[in-house]
């Protein structure tokens, strides 16, 4: 047990209370690209989040997250481009099609380990990709505008503090449902499976079930994501589901913290604010990131968060160090 | 009215036949297992044991042959579903949930037969019902103390323990122990020999192991592999006294002789 007050605990804090005040400052201040980045940071961050429950806590390293971005802001785009502009109509349709690609994709994959999960789903992402640039009647390559936000009573997302307090809402209920998630007894299941699944199995697990599920879960989530961003940007293109932003979800996950509840978020903000910060600086703003990424990973395993975990155990590290357990 | 007669034994293997490539790993292996008898396999390496168990457990399908598990054929059924039938697995190379704590360990064995695991939202770890039994199987093996211990932290002898706790933890009607001995010093060995004599009055065992000492302290009956085949089959006695059997140890264990 570590005390409540440390210093994982105060960052986490410090940052919560920064993402909700932040459109008051940005209001005082008139300062409105604040506010655009961090919605784009909270809605990746969703996307991170949803990742990271099948690649922290499920150990599946899946290389084609982003396509779910894709297929959830595709769904908004078409429809609204059809004329259908109710959210309430949209987000469902976005919803229930990234969890059928979800099924579909994660029914193949799931029956592969290591490189080749890595691979396959890179493959079926980029295939979904390729179908979005063939899609002529909605922009192709080019991608789609859209005139219309998702229409929902009462809510009007074109204001810009009230669609970030949306998206701000729905990452911290995602960071809440999954944090449930990986505890209950389905969580156990799958981080058992990430364990150890052969010894899963022979405990009378039917392992691939479970794990479907939580394919079909992550990938759900994550379309849920790429409606918000879609609503951000009145855009969609291939672009959003192209490989390099598989990968940048990944590094946001291992950047943060894998398998940590607010790791991904964690990550998100740091990998995005510090790309917008060094781009500020140089043009070749990729040469410092690079390094810093891999100075995370060759002595970090943990993330920042794992950082941040440590620095509040090391006064305690003298009393039950093996006693320590593994939270979710 | 279905067991008037002779009872059926509880385990019956026929034929069973596995091979890769040219080698035979299983020669038409044929063995029964009455309930509550505990059965050892020996042999010296390489004779097929850990083959056998994995085909009992259903980690390898057989080429030929059927397994029967309380008079059903168990040849084509899932891994899981055996462990959900009843069938219980210790491993020879120790294989846990090492970033968990051992109490978490077993207590997925728990739950593991405790229903679907389709609960998305109480916490796991607070359930009564997955966390008791889970810590009345530690205490059984031994390792009420070490609960909270993260799995990696624990020692050899504490994992071959635990092992055993995961495999009770799934209330099976048998065991397969796949070495449960191996690595063991003398005084953790003996600690072993004692609680599976305890388990030997409630279950129903097979006892594959390299420690002839424990072997012939504990089995009721002794089944003899070599290269994939049965050669003698009885007995503790019959078997120590058996030409075969001794032919196929001589230079590899004394023990045999004189027990």
């Amino acid at each position: 047990m570590t005390p409540m007050v440390n210093a994982r605990n105060l960052v986490v804090a410090a940052l919560l209370a920064f993402l909700l005040l932040l459109p008051v400052y940005a209001g005082v201040t008139g300062n409105p690209f604040l506010l655009t980045l961090f919605t784009r940071i909270v809605i990746l961050a969703l996307a991170a989040t949803s990742l990271n429950l099948i690649l922290g806590y499920g150990g599946m390293v899946s290389f084609g997250h982003a396509a779910y971005l894709g297929i959830g802001g595709y769904a908004i785009g078409i429809l609204a481009s059809e004329g259908i502009t109710s959210g309430f109509v949209q987000w469902p349709v976005a919803l229930i099609v990234s969890a059928l690609v979800a099924l579909i994709i994660g029914l193949f994959c799931l029956r592969t380990r290591g490189v080749y999960f890595i691979m396959i789903t890179l493959a079926f992402a980029q295939m979904v990709y390729y179908v979005a640039a063939g899609l002529a009647r909605y922009g192709g390559d080019d991608g789609l505008t859209i005139y219309r936000r998702s229409q929902f009573d009462g809510l009007n997302l074109s204001n810009k503090p009230t669609f970030y307090y949306l998206c701000l809402a729905l990452l911290l209920g995602t960071i809440f449902l999954v944090w449930r998630l990986v505890n209950s007894r389905f969580g156990l299941v799958i981080q058992g499976a990430r364990s150890n699944e052969r010894r899963m199995q022979s405990i009378g697990f039917p392992t691939f079930r479970y794990r479907l599920t939580c394919f079909v879960i992550a990938g759900t989530l994550c379309g849920l994501a790429g409606a918000l961003l879609a609503n951000h940007t009145d855009f969609v293109s291939p672009a959003m589901m192209y490989w390099t932003r598989s990968g940048d979800l990944i590094v946001m996950v291992v950047l943060g913290g894998m398998s940590s509840t607010f790791g991904p978020l964690i990550g998100a903000v740091a990998l995005l604010v510090l790309e917008e910060a060094l781009s500020g600086l140089t043009e070749y703003w990729q040469i410092i990131l690079g390094p810093l990424l891999l100075l995370v990973v060759l002595f970090a395993r943990g993330g920042i968060d794992g950082l941040l975990e440590a620095a509040s155990l090391r006064p305690r590290l003298g009393g039950g160090a093996d006693a320590k357990v593994r939270r979710g | 009215m279905r067991r008037c007669a002779v009872a059926e034994p509880l385990l019956q293997i026929e034929a069973l036949t596995k091979r890769f490539g040219g080698v035979v790993a299983s020669d038409a292996i044929s063995l029964e297992v009455p309930r509550g008898e505990l059965h050892a396999v020996i042999g010296p390496n390489g004779a097929g044991k850990t083959t056998l168990i994995a085909q009992l457990t259903g980690e390898l399908a057989p080429n030929a042959g059927r397994i029967r598990f309380d008079g059903a054929d168990i040849t084509a059924v899932p891994v899981y579903r055996r462990s959900q039938l009843g069938l219980a697995r210790s491993f020879q190379v120790t294989s846990l949930f090492l970033d968990f704590s051992a109490l978490d360990n077993v207590a997925l064995a728990v739950q593991a037969h405790a229903g679907h695991s389709f609960r998305f939202w109480r916490n796991a770890r607070r359930e009564p019902e997955l966390r008791a039994p889970a810590r009345a199987a530690l205490e059984r093996v031994g390792l009420g103390s070490r609960a909270e211990v993260l799995v990696a932290n624990l020692s050899h002898g504490e994992h071959r323990q635990l092992e055993i706790a995961m495999a009770l933890a799934t209330r099976p009607r048998m065991l397969l122990l796949d070495e449960p001995m191996a690595g063991m010093g003398p005084e953790e060995s003996a600690r072993m020999v004692r609680m599976l004599r305890e388990l030997k009055q409630e279950l129903t065992i097979l006892l594959i192991e390299h420690d002839m000492e424990a072997v012939f302290a504990l089995a009721d009956r002794i089944t003899v592999l070599v290269y994939g085949r049965v050669i003698a089959s009885g007995a503790p006695d019959a078997i120590r006294q058996n030409a075969e059997v001794r032919e196929a140890y001589l230079g590899e264990q004394q023990v045999v002789a004189h027990g």
